[in-house]
C-alpha cells in the first residue's frame, strides 16, 4: 500500500494516513483506537505536547543470560534501535492545563510492552517523584505482562511498584491509572489496577489471563467484547471508558477534583 | 534436544524403598526401626547417585510430585487446633487457598496456603490449587483479622497459578491480586512465606510474598510456568527443559539472586519420600524466621520489607 495510505484494522476501511494523524490516531470512520507510542502519548496529554523526561539513563540488563532462538540481549538492542527507547517506559513531568503531573506511558512496541527490571525501576521513580513533590501521577499502562527473560526479577517488579503504589495511600496523592489497548498480566495485576481511579480508552483489551490462554484451558469460544474496556466498566474494574479525544478534558476534571481545586 | 528421563523413572528404586518402610511401618513386626533405619540408608545411597543429574525440570517434576505434601498436611503438623475460615465476603469461598488461626509454638498464627487436591476428585474440588479471585480475597480477610490481633502469617506457597477463567476475569482476577500485593506492603505484623511446591507466577505472589521467603530445596518460583514460556518463546511445548533453564527457578538460584531468604533442604528423594523429616525441616527454620521478625517494631518491619522488593532488579545507570 502506498505510503500516504493504510487501512483501519476494525473496519478495514482505507484511509489517508494524516487524516488518522490528525485525529489522535483514531480511525474517523468507526472511531478504533489505533495504538499510540509512548511518545506519541506523552505529545498528546501535556500542554503544547511539551514535557521533561526523567530518568533516562536507566537501561536493561541481561541478568539470567537469557536465550531463545535469540539472545535477551540481542532482542533487547533490536527493540532499543527500533524504538528509540532504552525500555518499555518513558517517565515525563509536565503539566495538564496548567497542573503538574508526572506521567509513566509505557509502549508495547518494545518488547510487547513487558515488564522487566527498567520498567519496575522506573515506574516506582515516579512514584516516589510523585512522593517527593507532591504531584499527581498519571501511569498509561500497555504490556503484556512481565518479561519472561529477567525471570523473577520481573516477577518481583509488582511487589516492589504496587508497594511504592501504597505509599501514595498515606500522602494522599492522587493516583490516575489508565489502561490502553493491550493490558494484561503483570502489569494489570500489580499498578495498573490499583489506581485511585482506573480508565480505560474504548476496546483497549484487559484482563489478567490473555484470552489464548483462557480458551485453551476452558476449551471454549469466549464471549464477544469479553476482557474489553467496556466489559469491565460493566464488571465494575473500570471507573470509565474514556475516548482518547476526550482524555485529556477528562484529566483536568479528575486532577481538579482530586486535588480540591475549582475554577 | 536433550534426552532427558523422567523424573519418575529416577526414583522408581527410592519409591519402592519409601513403600516397604511405609509397610514396616503399619505392621506388627519386631525390629522396626532397625529396618527402618537400613531402608533409609538405601534410599540415601539411590539419592546421593541421582542428586548430581538433577536438571531445572526434575525440580519442576518434584515440586508437582503427586505425592508431595501439601499445605494441609503441613498445618496438620505444625499446627495445634488449626481453625480453618471460610468465605471472602463477597463472592464466595474458594477451596484452591485454605485460611485460618493455629497455635504454633505457643501462640496464635494465622496460616494461608494454596491447596491441590490427592485424588481426582479432590484436585477438581480444589481446582488444581488455581486460586479464583474470592481466593485472594479471602487471604486477605484474614492477612487484616491477623494484623487486627497481632498474630503473625505464615503463607505456604503451591500454586500452578491464577485461575484463567471467565468468571474470574469478570471477578477481577488482576485487581485481586494487585490489592493483595498493595495491602500486603501495609501489613503491620510479619509476614512469612513458604514456597513448598509449585510458585506460579502472580497467582502465588498474591499471598507469596512478605519479610522473609524459605524455599523447599526442590520446589519453584517463576514469572511463567516453563511450559508456558516454552509455547511462546519457543513455539514448542516440548522446549520445557530449556525454558526451565534459562527462567532460573530452582532454590538456589533465587538465593545466589537474593531473591529469597532461606532454602529448607529436603530429604533424600525429596519431601514426598519422608514427611514426617521435611515437617521438621520447616518447623526449624520457620520459628527462628518468625521470632527474629517479632522483635522488630512494626515501622522497622514495614521499612525493611519496602526496601526488601525495592532493591530487586538488574539494570544500568
Ligand atoms: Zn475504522
Amino acid at each position: 500500500m502506498h505510503d500516504l495510505w493504510t487501512r483501519c484494522n476494525n473496519c478495514r476501511r482505507i484511509l489517508y494516513k494524516q487524516d488518522i494523524l490528525d485525529n489522535q490516531s483514531i480511525c474517523p470512520a468507526c472511531n478504533f483506537h489505533f495504538r499510540l507510542s509512548a511518545y506519541e502519548r506523552l505529545e498528546m496529554l501535556f500542554d503544547e505536547g511539551l514535557y521533561n523526561l526523567l530518568d533516562q539513563n536507566i537501561s536493561p540488563e541481561d541478568p539470567l543470560q537469557f536465550k531463545d532462538s535469540i539472545k535477551y540481549s540481542q532482542r533487547l538492542k533490536e527493540n532499543q534501535k527500533r524504538t528509540k527507547l532504552q525500555d518499555a517506559v518513558l517517565n515525563a513531568e509536565g503539566t495538564i492545563e496548567g497542573i503538574k503531573v508526572v506521567i509513566s506511558a509505557m509502549d508495547f512496541g518494545f518488547m510487547g510492552g513487558s515488564m522487566g527490571s527498567v520498567v519496575g525501576e522506573k515506574i516506582t521513580r515516579a512514584v516516589e517523584l510523585a512522593l517527593k513533590e507532591r504531584l499527581p501521577l498519571i501511569i498509561v499502562s500497555c504490556s503484556g505482562g512481565a518479561r519472561m527473560q529477567e525471570g523473577v526479577f520481573s516477577l518481583m517488579q509488582l511487589m516492589k511498584t504496587s508497594s511504592a503504589i501504597a505509599r501514595l495511600d498515606k500522602a494522599g496523592i492522587p493516583f490516575i491509572s489508565i489502561l490502553v489497548d493491550p493490558t494484561t498480566g503483570g502489569v494489570t495485576a500489580s499498578f495498573a489496577m490499583l489506581g485511585d481511579i482506573n480508565i480505560g480508552e474504548p476496546n483497549a483489551l484487559i484482563g489478567f489471563a490473555g484470552p489464548r490462554v483462557i480458551e485453551q484451558t476452558i476449551k471454549e469460544k469466549l464471549p464477544k467484547g469479553f476482557q474489553r474496556a467496556e466489559f469491565l466498566l460493566q464488571h465494575g474494574m473500570l471507573d470509565d471508558v474514556v475516548d482518547r479525544n476526550n482524555m485529556r478534558s477528562y484529566l483536568v476534571r479528575a486532577l481538579r477534583l482530586f486535588l480540591n481545586r475549582p475554577e | 534436544m536433550s534426552e532427558e528421563k523422567d523424573f519418575y523413572k529416577l526414583e522408581k528404586e527410592i519409591i519402592l524403598f519409601e513403600e516397604k518402610i511405609k509397610e514396616i511401618q503399619s505392621s506388627e513386626e519386631n525390629n522396626k526401626k532397625e529396618k527402618i533405619a537400613r531402608l533409609k540408608k538405601e534410599i540415601e545411597k539411590e539419592w546421593a547417585r541421582i542428586k548430581p543429574e538433577l536438571t531445572p525440570s526434575h525440580i519442576v517434576q518434584i515440586a508437582r510430585h503427586p505425592k508431595r505434601p501439601y499445605t494441609l498436611d503441613y498445618l496438620d503438623y505444625l499446627t495445634e487446633d488449626f481453625m480453618e475460615i471460610h468465605g471472602d465476603r463477597r463472592a464466595g469461598d474458594d477451596p484452591a487457598i485454605v485460611a485460618g488461626l493455629g497455635f504454633y509454638k505457643g501462640r496464635t498464627v494465622a496460616f494461608i496456603g494454596h491447596q491441590k487436591g490427592r485424588t481426582t476428585r479432590e484436585r477438581i474440588e480444589r481446582n488444581f490449587g488455581q486460586p479464583n479471585p474470592e481466593g485472594y480475597r479471602k487471604a486477605l480477610r484474614v492477612m487484616k483479622l491477623a494484623e487486627k490481633f497481632g498474630f503473625p502469617i505464615v503463607t505456604l506457597i503451591d500454586t500452578p497459578g491464577a485461575y484463567p477463567g471467565i468468571r474470574a476475569e469478570e471477578q477481577g482476577q488482576a485487581e485481586a491480586i494487585a490489592n493483595n500485593l498493595k495491602e500486603i506492603s501495609k501489613l503491620r505484623i510479619p509476614v512469612v512465606n513458604v514456597v513448598i511446591g509449585e510458585g506460579g507466577s502472580g497467582g502465588a505472589l498474591a499471598i507469596g510474598v512478605g519479610d522473609a521467603i524459605l524455599m523447599l530445596e526442590y520446589s519453584f518460583y517463576s514469572v511463567i510456568s516453563p511450559e508456558g514460556c516454552a509455547a511462546i518463546l519457543w513455539k514448542d511445548q516440548k522446549a520445557v527443559t530449556q525454558a526451565a533453564e534459562n527462567l532460573k527457578i530452582g532454590a538456589k538460584d533465587l538465593l545466589d539472586m537474593g531473591i529469597i531468604d532461606k532454602i529448607i533442604s529436603e530429604p533424600p528423594g525429596g519431601a514426598h519420600v519422608d514427611y514426617e523429616q521435611i515437617f521438621k525441616n520447616v518447623d526449624r527454620h520457620l520459628n527462628p524466621t518468625l521470632k527474629k521478625l517479632e522483635l522488630r517494631s512494626p515501622e522497622e518491619r514495614l521499612e525493611e520489607r519496602y526496601q526488601k522488593f525495592r532493591k530487586i532488579g538488574v539494570f544500568s545507570e
